[in-house]
């Protein structure tokens, strides 16, 4: 007799133990069955995914751009996502990585803002205190072994002061005056540094604008995760401004002289 | 009959995150008579990608007692917060600060407390010990220590140890006959073996490079001062004269 009631009506598999001599502790089916038998299902790959974000200093404060795309492996998913987003009145967070991650970290921020709000006591956060509670808790999911699948790049602008800094899904943390995540890092940072570095108190917008475009087309070029669609943040002294996703420009002309690009005449 | 165990202990999968990182970088402390040396590189990589060029690995805990670390820099961060919380409470429960011999158990408890999901993180604490000499304390990751007259730790520390075994134990060589080695080096001579040290590594090592930050801990009155004195680039960070002294010597490495 089976004295263990999860037992009864179950088939019995008579692969393993077909005349019940085995001792009951040992017979399967007898071991604790809470959900977590199994271990607890944890983010292990990012599923709906961004690509890169890139991140700079001028003049004026911070510029931050990332194109439109959410991927489902290779497929182009969803391509009006907005990757940008504001954080208070002085502060932008960009994205790549898990989008899913993502909206609950622009919910719990949005929480955040309000629960500050609330208290009414002439405090508000700025970027340098959004960028130290998002690296806390990321760094805390990444110690249970369930992180946030991003990298995020924070920017802001507060007190006169601009500010820019990076974390990923494992707390890493850094600060420079130009960022990118994702294959942004590889072909986007050595032409934002060269552009950027040494000129952060000069650089205008207008240059700026012009060095975002030339990395997000580069990045369309190359990155096969990548659309020809993106938003442009400003974080400066008058405020964040996002700009309405936009295409960029791209010239294909030189397809038609490379045989295997262009149509074959031969 | 199949193997019984296998299907009656199913168990959970392996996960594939790995909580880890490797940030590169090298620090390195010498401790002289009365004073102590402890210094690191200031680029921040991971694999071929240099992440920052300035994030800063040598923190200052107290006016007598300085640490850096090096490894994962999440840990390494995080790390230092909670060693300067300790350090905080302990100031408020005794009015004055923890003696570094005393820092360098708590930071072997600390890291031993987290025996089986440690810190990847190698320090290295330098400062003034009560009695007025230099100290320097080097860790393993889960905490093991032990004091000692020089160590380098980090990315390149195959590179600068045996410089300095050579420069600071005088290993390998043997003294003029009738003379002896000196078991303490003068401060000038120090900060040249220490920015040799990281010029080297930095031509030879990929990790290595950007900037150099170089933390010098003075004992109360020490003649030592006159050593900094001609330094370029030095900056006080104590503001009294009558204690332990803090100075932060900033240079400028390769870039590339």
């Amino acid at each position: 007799m089976d004295h263990f009631p999860t037992n009864w009506g179950r088939p019995r598999n008579d692969a393993y133990d077909p005349y019940g001599t085995f001792p009951l502790p040992h017979r399967p089916n007898n071991h604790a069955k809470d959900t977590f038998a199994e271990g607890v299902q944890r983010t292990q790959q990012p599923i709906v995914t961004g690509t890169s974000v890139l991140a700079l200093k001028y003049k004026d404060g911070i510029m931050m751009a990332a194109d439109t795309l959410a991927s489902y492996g290779s497929l182009a998913r969803f391509k009006d996502v907005t990757r940008l987003h504001p954080v208070g009145n002085y502060t932008v967070i960009g994205a790549g990585g898990d989008m899913s991650d993502f909206q609950y970290i622009q919910k719990f921020l949005d929480e955040l803002i309000i629960d500050e709000f609330t208290a009414q006591d002439g405090h508000d956060l700025g970027p340098a205190q959004i960028h130290e509670y998002l690296s806390q808790v990321m760094y805390s999911r990444r110690s249970k072994i369930n992180p946030l699948w991003n990298s995020l790049l924070v920017g802001g602008f507060k007190d006169g002061k601009s500010f820019l800094a990076y974390v990923d899904l494992l707390g890493t943390t850094y600060s420079a005056s130009t960022l990118a995540t994702g294959y942004g890092a590889y072909l986007a940072q050595p032409l934002l540094r060269k552009e950027v570095e040494g000129k952060e108190d000069t650089l205008t917008a207008e240059e700026a604008v012009r060095i975002m475009e030339t990395c997000i087309r580069v990045l369309y070029y190359r990155d096969a995760r990548s659309i020809d669609k993106y938003q442009l943040a400003t974080i400066t002294a008058e405020g964040i401004k996002i700009i309405d996703s936009r295409p960029i420009s791209t010239s294909w002309s030189f397809a038609e002289g490379i045989r295997g690009y262009g149509a074959q005449t031969q | 009959m199949p193997d019984m165990h296998s299907l009656a202990q199913a168990q959970p999968q392996q996960q594939s995150f790995n909580p880890y990182t490797e940030n590169g970088g090298t620090i390195l402390a010498i401790a002289g008579a009365d004073f102590s040396v402890i210094a690191g590189d200031t680029r921040q990589s991971e694999g071929y990608n240099i992440q920052t060029r300035y994030a800063p690995k040598v923190f200052r805990l107290t006016d007598k007692a300085v640490l850096a670390v090096n490894g994962f820099a999440a840990d390494g961060n995080m790390f230092v917060k909670k060693v300067r919380q300790r350090l905080e409470w302990y100031r408020h429960a005794h009015a004055k600060d923890m003696p570094i011999r005393a820092i360098a158990r708590l930071i072997q408890t600390m890291l031993y407390s987290r025996r089986f999901f440690p810190y990847y993180v190698y320090n290295i604490l330098g400062g003034i010990e009560e009695d007025g000499t230099g100290a320097v304390y080097s860790f393993d990751p889960v905490g093991s220590y032990e004091r000692e007259a020089c160590r380098a730790a980090g990315a390149a520390q195959s590179l600068v140890q045996p410089f300095l075994d050579n420069q600071i134990y005088f290993k390998n060589q043997t003294p003029a006959p009738g003379t002896s080695f000196p078991r303490h080096l003068p401060l000038p001579t120090v900060l040249s073996l220490v920015i040799d040290s990281f010029t080297s590594a930095t031509e030879r090592h990929i990790e290595v490079g950007d900037g150099l930050e170089i933390y010098v801990v003075l004992s109360k009155n020490s003649p030592s001062i006159q050593g900094l004195r001609d330094v370029r680039g030095v900056t006080e960070l104590t503001a009294t004269e009558d204690g332990e002294r803090v100075f932060v010597v900033r240079r400028e490495l390769k870039k590339d």
